[in-house]
């Protein structure tokens, strides 16, 4: 928090400014204001609808805003040029891998886009596989000879591959079963610690966004309803919904306690 | 092998390589205009909507009406580019037809281009969009390899439509198989029309084989299938337009025939005479009627033979009919004054609409006369051929006796003397020089009015050959020497269902009979 309290020295990574967003007559976003800091690990979460898969992708530029400012690495987002997204990382549940090419080009996509050199990118690919435990012969197959959870693996080490300082997830282990899902959080955040990440994460799962994040950001109908370390929301809420939302984890953890009869 | 489609095979050279260049051309133009627009109309809807519409509604011409329409615009155009720039171009064959079907070759590839880009998945955009991909980017390295498959089949279909439709070009004078089978169907010869949608049919079939390779290879991610598609549609093209580089010297003289037997036969009597003096001769075979004459006038035919009431109503629009002697006379000044076309010439006979009907029904009716026809008409069908009536001819003809049928139908000329013979139609409007006439000793109606104009035969000379020695000199004898009994025979042998001649052996046959 020390950072936050001396703004002027350290400029925020991220900020939004009373940020719309209608679809028809549907309010995606309704007048959001988010400040992410260097090295923060944000959750996003909410129920469907509630705006926060907007929130994400008006960062990154994937979604122009009706109204308000968005500025993402010091430059404005919703004039995003493809340049500033090569500088922001994007995984997302459907992973979006390209089925012609093989992993390792999967992987090599956005450092092939910013001109790095052959060996350069085979170093980088290699070192990437590794980092989600990724046996290095993987990188010669298709997308679609892997399993679910190695492509969702393969979409973050494509986020990562052009060395981003900021990257987005949304829902980015959805689909996975609970064990992989809960291996694969618990590697990511080791790797936003050892690089010195910032991450905004999109999930539906107050559980993950506990576990996972250092500041859970609470989404309905466009607003955000509350904003703090999981802790203190909890301490500080007097929100009935978000109480429950917050709540729900715990009462499902012990009621499991009290089944497994741990 | 029988000499009927020995002829054929000898033939096939010429004709397939000039179908291949037509339908390769067009495929190649048909593709690279398709792409752009296909992808334009991705990325905005309001292109997209009146594009397809349009490719579709040209699909709905029929693409023989899409050929001919060509014709007259290109030779406006023509006209043009000679008034502005000084160069005017050739508006028959090659070019009406290679538009033609490039247009008709866009709406499988549009088409399949706008659903293979769109159905590409929205999660795989949106990765390269984030990715930071450029628009131009993700379509090369995302979009168009994903979308690949689907508009190689677009291809594929285009490819087999344009080389089916490619048969139709010969009419307006582009070389090709149809020649087969537009001459086959003229002269019964079933052997060229069996030969012709033969050879077009396997033609179609190996490049939608060939076609059908690469589009496996694209799906399956397999160059090396994609590698020998592409290898084997190229060396199949070199192939076929392998003879057509020995065609390439330029033919002296081109001869013109419309798309009946007595001009093919008339285009091989004239055309074995100046191959004889040692020229050169290329033959445009199967011209619409109205199409040849404005291309001798272009300079694109060097001669053909046309009839003097054809030229007198359908060039100079008159409808007057000032006799024989006046006709040919105001005929050969007005269109040298006019077009500088030449008229060397009556070759001696005349082939006159005429109304023809079989004897015993002329007897039963007691018909013997227009005037006689008039009066049972509205008891009777006319069968006609297929432009006869809307010539100007018919109009004279109805308005002088007040014609009025039960109902009229018009036929391919080979079909309208079956409709006679088999009694579906109880008179036609025959040509006075047919050979059928006289072997089925069919009755010729009197024209007691003379509506009908005189139908001479004359030779016409383009304004380019108009004082060539070496071709007035070859075609100079044949002026006054053809009786129309000579030519009917000869038509004749070429018509009837045994014991078939070939144009070329009824010329050279006429030529020795009338000792020239």
């Amino acid at each position: 928090m020390a950072k936050r309290a001396r703004p002027w020295k350290m400029p925020p990574v991220i900020e939004l400014q009373a940020v719309s967003k209608r679809y028809g007559a549907q309010a995606a976003l309704d007048a959001a204001s988010l400040r992410v800091a260097s090295g923060e690990f944000v959750a996003l979460v909410g129920g469907s609808g509630s705006g926060k898969t907007t929130l994400l992708k008006t960062i990154n530029g994937l979604v122009r805003p009706d109204e308000g400012r968005v500025t993402a690495l010091g430059e404005d987002a919703a004039a995003a040029s493809h340049a500033l997204r090569r500088r922001i990382g994007y995984a997302f549940q459907e992973v979006g891998l390209f089925p012609h090419r093989t992993v390792a080009e999967n992987i090599a996509v956005t450092p092939t886009l910013l001109g790095w050199e052959a060996a350069r990118i085979a170093a980088r690919v290699a070192e990437l596989l590794a980092l989600v435990s990724l046996p290095r012969a993987v990188g010669d197959r298709l997308p679609a000879e892997l399993s679910g959870g190695q492509r969702q693996r393969v979409g973050v080490a494509r986020a990562l591959a052009g060395e981003p300082a900021l990257v987005l997830m949304d829902e980015p282990f959805g689909a996975l079963d609970p064990v992989t899902r809960d291996t694969l959080g618990a590697d990511y955040r080791a790797l936003h610690d050892r690089l010195g990440l910032t991450t905004v994460m999109v999930t539906h799962d107050m559980a993950e966004a506990a576990l996972l994040a250092d500041r859970v950001v609470v989404m309905k109908a466009g607003r955000i309803l509350a904003d703090g370390a999981p802790a203190d929301l909890l301490a500080r809420n007097v929100d009935p919904e978000v109480r429950d939302l917050l709540e729900a984890p715990l009462r499902q953890a012990r009621r499991l306690e009290d089944r497994f009869g741990a | 092998m029988s000499p009927r489609l020995a002829a054929a095979f000898e033939r096939l050279s010429e004709y397939l390589g000039a179908h291949v260049l037509l339908s390769a051309s067009a495929l190649v133009l048909g593709v690279a205009t398709s792409l752009p627009l296909a992808i334009a109309a991705t990325r905005s809807a309001r292109l997209r909507w009146p594009l397809l519409a349009l490719a579709s509604l040209i699909q709905t011409i029929p693409s023989l009406a899409l050929l001919a329409l060509f014709y007259p615009l290109l030779l406006a155009l023509s006209a043009l580019s000679l008034a502005a720039l000084g160069v005017g171009f050739s508006a028959l064959g090659f070019l009406p037809s290679l538009l033609a079907l490039t247009l008709y070759s866009m709406l499988p590839i549009l088409r399949n281009t706008v659903a293979g880009i769109g159905g590409v998945e929205p999660a795989i955009r949106e990765a390269a969009d984030a990715l930071g991909m450029t628009p131009r980017q993700k379509l090369l390295q995302v979009e168009l390899p994903l979308a690949a498959p689907v508009v190689m089949a677009g291809i594929r279909t285009a490819a087999v439509w344009t080389i089916g439709a490619a048969t139709l070009s010969t009419p307006v004078g582009q070389t090709s198989l149809g020649n087969y089978i537009f001459a086959g169907l003229q002269t019964e010869n079933w052997v060229f029309v069996l030969f012709g949608c033969a050879a077009s049919a396997g033609l179609a079939l190996a490049a939608d084989q060939l076609l059908g390779l690469m589009e496996a290879g694209l799906r399956r991610r397999r160059r090396l299938l994609v590698l020998a598609g592409a290898v084997g549609l190229v060396a199949g093209v070199a192939f076929a337009l392998l003879p057509l580089a020995g065609l390439g010297r330029p033919a002296a003289y081109v001869v013109g025939a419309k798309n009946f037997s007595e001009q093919y036969i008339l285009a091989e009597l004239m055309a074995g005479r100046l191959e004889r003096e040692g020229a050169r001769v290329a033959r445009k075979d199967n011209l619409g009627s109205a199409v040849a004459y404005r291309a001798l006038a272009a300079g694109e035919l060097d001669v053909y033979v046309d009839y003097s009431g054809t030229l007198w109503t359908n060039v100079l629009g008159r409808t007057d009919n000032p006799g024989r002697q006046a006709v040919l006379d105001q005929l050969t000044a007005e269109l040298a004054r006019r077009d500088d076309v030449r008229v060397l010439g009556s070759l001696g006979f005349e082939n006159a609409y005429a109304f023809v009907m079989r004897p015993d029904r002329a007897r039963e009716l007691g018909v013997a006369s227009i005037a006689d026809l008039a009066r049972q008409a509205p008891g009777l069908r006319l069968g006609s051929d297929l432009e006869f009536l809307s010539r100007p001819e018919w109009k004279a003809v109805e308005t002088a006796y007040g014609l009025k049928f039960r109902s009229a139908t018009a036929y391919q000329p080979t079909f309208m003397y079956r409709a006679l013979a088999g009694g579906e139609a109880d008179v036609i409007s025959a040509f006075s020089s047919d050979g059928r006439i006289a072997a089925d000793r069919l009755v010729v109606l009197t024209d007691p009015k003379a509506a009908i104009p005189p139908y001479d035969a004359v030779v016409l000379v383009s304004p380019r050959r108009r004082d060539d020695a070496r071709l007035l000199a070859a075609l100079q004898p044949l002026i006054g020497k053809l009786p129309v009994e000579a030519m009917r025979a000869a038509n004749y042998s070429v018509d009837r269902d045994g014991g078939k001649a070939s144009p070329a052996e009824a010329a050279r046959k006429l030529q020795t009979d009338l000792g020239l």
